[in-house]
């Protein structure tokens, strides 16, 4: 579940939530469904019709800066995008990303060696990334372990009901 | 927060588990935090009343029916489970210091970006998601890394018509959009120290727009004079060590600081408005919870007194709370900018994140007192957004295109 390999969809620096869901439907409060239409709408109109459930998104630095909505992992994850592997991101999205089961490494290097439609493999436990065309590995960030069970638990509302929920509920 | 880790000292990077002393939530995000606690079966929070603000601002009142069913939801569940404040108060980052939830040295995490807002007072306060707020509100901590910080040195006395937003985007402009990623930025100098709180709030707001996990303030005399009629408990400055350790230190002269400009379409594409004086626009937006206080307020009616906005040009003001309304109201500044041409709308975030009110057109450009100017961000992806201050978004308004508030 930890690895992850698909083909990669590649973008720049400075993609803000609001590229990747825009402000416009936040009130609509949209489901899964629909948010999955306006994935990356803001940078690329259409996006969900082109990308395929596994693909993964790779960027430049600091993906997901600006807003906090949560809207945009969301979109991403209603997308089935794989992983989204970046230079760095926006640390409110990382959290966000990780808190809905996206998930997302940070790789230092990863956006000048991929381009639209290479296959990546990413090991979540190792951090490690590898491109596949060239068999280079990269080591991307390795997260502590608690970030690890949430992801493995699919995200933050799963580790709740496990850990905290029983607490709760037997108080 | 190594006080609310419950530790003596904490070092940059070390992961901390901290204590959360309030949690705000606005009505934009509280629906799908509700969606949350009903997957979990939950209908008690274990954080206590006093410590969750629920605030109704983004889309007050609601124009669809789909966010008065929302709020409704909302209203319903929340109401006597948490400290709430309806939409007759103003927009959150506002009301939370104007109700005395706010304190320096507290803990604080906010479902919206700017809360960051609340570093002005001293305080640690960083936006965070809507799931990440559910988990504070079952558990009353968050997971945290001690970031490193940026100390911004300003020194010098702002001229006149040149005020702390174009001190904020200057920064911007020169860090860029990353340049405080994952960082914590400390305001210093006598420049912070001479800064109205009003002017700290903006400065502290838009730390998030660098990158920024906080912005902090050193609370001081006008912090304590600002918050102790307003705050229950007793006020206690936290101080930065004297020997403390900045990552980087940036200078700014605020007495050479002319106004700023963010152009579109990213917050940090930062220049003095000469370059771009001239520029046509359709919609000048005053408001937020950047720039929508009382001296924001009367800057520009100081600019409009007596005169008229260009007949091009649409002007919507909505001061950021109730209470700034009032007094704009009763020391002749809101009629100034009625009669003046302008549109003057209820406490909310109006169209800053295109949610409500003052939206743009296909093909329309804006001159905005707000905090983003992404593409869309107010409207049709076909429309742009330059940022500024209030004076220069009042010069804007009265001459039809971008201009120097110095100058009128």
């Amino acid at each position: 579940m930890l690895l992850i390999k698909g083909n990669a969809w590649v973008f720049g620096d400075d993609v803000s939530t609001d590229d990747i869901a825009p402000s416009v439907y936040l009130t609509q409060y949209l489901p899964p469904e629909k948010l999955k239409e306006i994935a990356m709408e803001g940078i690329d109109p259409g996006f969900y019709k082109k990308f395929h459930a596994g693909d993964l998104i790779v960027a430049a630095n600091n993906f997901g800066c600006g807003s906090s909505r949560e809207e945009a992992p969301m979109a991403l994850k209603s997308l089935a995008v794989g992983v989204v592997v970046a230079e760095s991101f926006g640390r409110i999205f990382y959290r966000n990303a990780i808190n809905v089961g996206l998930p997302v490494v940070a790789c230092p290097g990863i956006s000048e060696r991929v381009a639209n439609g290479d296959s990546v493999s990413v090991d979540l436990e190792t951090g490690r990334v590898t491109i596949e065309k060239t068999g280079e590995i990269l080591q991307g960030e390795e997260k502590p372990e608690f970030l690890l069970d949430i992801l493995r638990k699919g995200g933050l509302l799963e580790h709740l009901r496990q850990t905290v929920v029983p607490e709760l509920m037997a108080e | 927060m190594a006080r609310a880790a419950g530790k003596e000292t904490v070092a940059v990077g070390e992961i901390v588990d901290a204590a959360v002393d309030r949690i705000m939530i606005t009505e934009r995000q509280a629906p799908r935090v509700l969606d949350n606690l009903e997957a979990l079966g939950v209908q008690k929070l274990r954080m206590a009343k006093d410590k969750v603000v629920i605030i109704f601002d983004h889309e007050v009142p609601p124009s669809k029916i789909t966010s008065a069913n929302a709020q409704k939801r909302v209203r319903e569940f929340f109401t006597g489970k948490v400290t709430l404040y309806d939409m007759n108060v103003g927009i959150c980052h506002q009301v939370l210091s104007e109700k005395g939830h706010v304190a320096p040295g507290m803990l604080i995490v906010g479902s919206d970006s700017h809360t960051v807002t609340n570093g002005a007072f001293g305080a640690f306060s960083a936006g965070i998601g809507l799931t990440e707020a559910t988990g504070v509100l079952l558990t009353g901590k968050i997971w945290l890394r001690v970031p490193p910080v940026i100390a911004v040195e300003m020194s010098g006395r702002m001229s006149d018509r040149v005020s702390p937003k174009d001190a904020i985007l200057y920064l911007i402009g020169r860090v860029g959009a990353d340049g405080a990623q994952y960082k914590g930025l400390e305001f210093r100098g006598t420049g912070a120290r001479e800064m109205s709180i009003a002017g700290r709030m903006v400065m502290s707001n838009m730390s998030v727009e660098a990158g920024g996990k906080a912005g902090i303030f050193e609370a001081d005399e006008k912090t304590l004079a600002y918050l102790s009629p307003r705050v229950s408990e007793p006020l206690a400055p936290v101080r930065s060590d004297s020997d403390a350790r900045y990552e980087k230190v940036v200078d700014i002269d605020l007495a050479g600081l002319a106004p700023q400009v963010a152009c579109p379409h990213t917050v940090d594409n930062v220049v003095p408005v000469d370059n771009v004086t001239g520029r046509k626009i359709h919609d000048a937006f005053l408001g937020s919870c950047t720039n929508g206080r009382l001296e924001d307020l009367e800057i520009a009616a100081e600019i409009l007194k007596g005169r008229q906005i260009h007949s091009g040009v649409r002007m919507v003001v909505a001061p950021a709370s109730t209470e700034t309304y009032l007094a704009a109201m009763r020391n002749g500044t809101l009629e100034t900018l009625i009669e003046a041409g302008a549109v003057i709308l209820n406490p909310n975030c109006a169209s800053c994140a295109s949610m409500h009110m003052d939206i743009l057109a296909d093909g329309e450009t804006s001159i905005s007192s707000t905090n983003r100017n992404f593409r869309g961000r107010r409207g049709s992806r076909e429309s742009e957004v330059y940022l500024a201050s209030p004076a220069t978004v009042a010069a804007s308004a009265l001459a039809g295109c971008i201009a120097d508030p110095r100058a009128c």
